[in-house]
């Protein structure tokens, strides 16, 4: 149980989806304008994240891994379909988006409105590719693991990016250097704010 | 035929081959491409490999989706592209880890997440649907290379500054500056100087070209 809490504040706070490696920042950058729709988009990838992380998890070991096969019966366990991951791994996600979107259309019509055009164009953020190739490569015990590390994952990327969208409603109304404005000072402070959150890799777990 | 009259480098295509390299560069431009660029600038020799690497996957891929354009049905189009990308994704992880396993090891997921890299998805719907694929080849290449140069400036700083080496060559050894007093920035290695460097960058080239700047 205590592990699974590690890992779960671990991929929050220290191995931060943004600021520690990047990922998903086209969106980042580009929905970041205001906290409302940023609040959107960050649920709907922790939506996604906690449900694509072990069905990959669960394809990786049963399907994919070198001797995954055994299950099968004995002529399949030195098969390695490893070279196959990344294209069952967006196939996953992509179907996943669609699956989600039918069901928050059906059972949660408020919800599929605010999110809205965001939904769908979560099968292209880099985080949540980012977050199953991941999981594949620091090798995960168990399938429970693996949810609270894509969990963790979701709300360290809606943290960030409701915190720039909190700074950058703010930074509207200073006086930045022409040429900086807009794109130039967004990557400024994103770097800025990984610095803040740099000071998390000091926490032992 | 008067289409084929065209030449092959015609002052258009050329335009698609420049334009990338500055006024429509996707990294400082068109906001294409942030994700996998920034963690895999520490090192000038992951840099090149991620920068070819990511052009060979856009310009076939651009090609591909070009030739097809006509046959693919537009509700479908999202999920034909990605599997265009991420058999070219495969085929080059592949070939990294078959002839560079070391610069494929450095990479680690990265290799992988050319696959969501907003660039080739942005460059295929915005330009390989609508135009033919000798066009597309060279839209392909030059946004490439405009990914590419910057990957490349911010990574040789990097390295220099952070590490005092370029392309593991130490550099600054060699000129003595150690002697004297000069230590490595140890800060240039950390994530986010890749995003403040990028920063500057976008700062330099919007001070040259002032019909970049948002108002």
């Amino acid at each position: 149980m205590a592990n699974l809490f590690d890992i779960f504040i671990k991929s929050i706070f220290i191995d931060n989806m943004v600021f520690a490696y990047f990922l998903g920042m086209c969106s980042f950058l580009a929905v970041s304008k205001t906290v409302k729709t940023s609040v959107g988009l960050g649920t709907a990838v922790i939506f996604v994240m906690t449900i694509t992380v072990p069905v990959n998890y669960l394809l990786e070991n049963y399907l994919l891994k070198a001797g995954a096969l055994s299950w099968l019966g004995p002529q399949f366990a030195d098969l390695n379909l490893d070279f196959l991951s990344f294209i069952i791994f967006i196939a996953v996600i992509a179907s996943m988006v669609q699956l989600v979107e039918m069901i928050i259309e059906k059972y949660s019509p408020t919800l599929y409105t605010t999110l809205g055009i965001f939904l769908p164009l979560i099968a292209v953020n880099c985080a949540i590719l980012g977050g199953s190739l991941f999981m594949q490569e620091r090798d995960y015990r168990t399938v429970w693991e693996a949810t609270s590390f894509g969990l963790g994952s979701g709300i360290g990327w809606f943290l960030a990016i409701v915190g720039m969208a909190a700074i950058r409603e703010k930074i509207r109304y200073s006086n930045v250097p022409k040429p900086l404005k807009g794109l130039g000072i967004t990557f400024i402070v994103t770097g800025l704010m990984g610095i803040a959150f740099m000071s998390f890799m000091g926490i032992k777990l | 035929m008067a289409k084929d009259s065209e030449p092959l480098f015609s002052s258009k295509n050329l335009k698609l081959l420049t334009d990338p390299l500055n006024n429509e560069n996707p990294i400082t431009v068109q906001v294409l491409g942030i994700c996998s660029a920034l963690a895999i600038t520490v090192k000038l020799k992951p840099a090149i490999v991620m920068t070819l690497s990511v052009m060979v996957v856009l310009a076939v891929s651009n090609v591909v989706i070009s030739a097809l354009r006509k046959s693919i049905p537009p509700r479908i189009r999202i999920i034909v592209q990605l599997v265009v990308i991420a058999t070219m994704v495969i085929l080059v992880d592949q070939f990294l880890k078959a002839f560079a396993y070391d610069v494929s090891k450095q990479l680690s997921v990265f290799v992988g997440l050319i696959i969501t890299n907003c660039i080739i998805m942005g460059r295929l719907e915005a330009f390989a649907m609508a135009n033919k694929p000798w066009p597309s080849f060279l839209d392909g290449i030059g946004n490439a290379s405009g990914y590419g140069i910057i990957l490349i400036i911010v990574a040789f700083f990097r390295e220099l500054l952070g590490s005092g080496t370029l392309l593991g060559y130490p550099v600054l050894e060699k000129t003595g500056l150690y002697n004297i007093g000069y230590e490595n920035n140890g800060l240039m290695i950390l994530p986010p100087m890749a995003l403040i460097t990028i920063g500057i960058i976008i700062w330099v080239q919007r001070a040259k070209n002032r019909s970049l700047i948002e108002e």
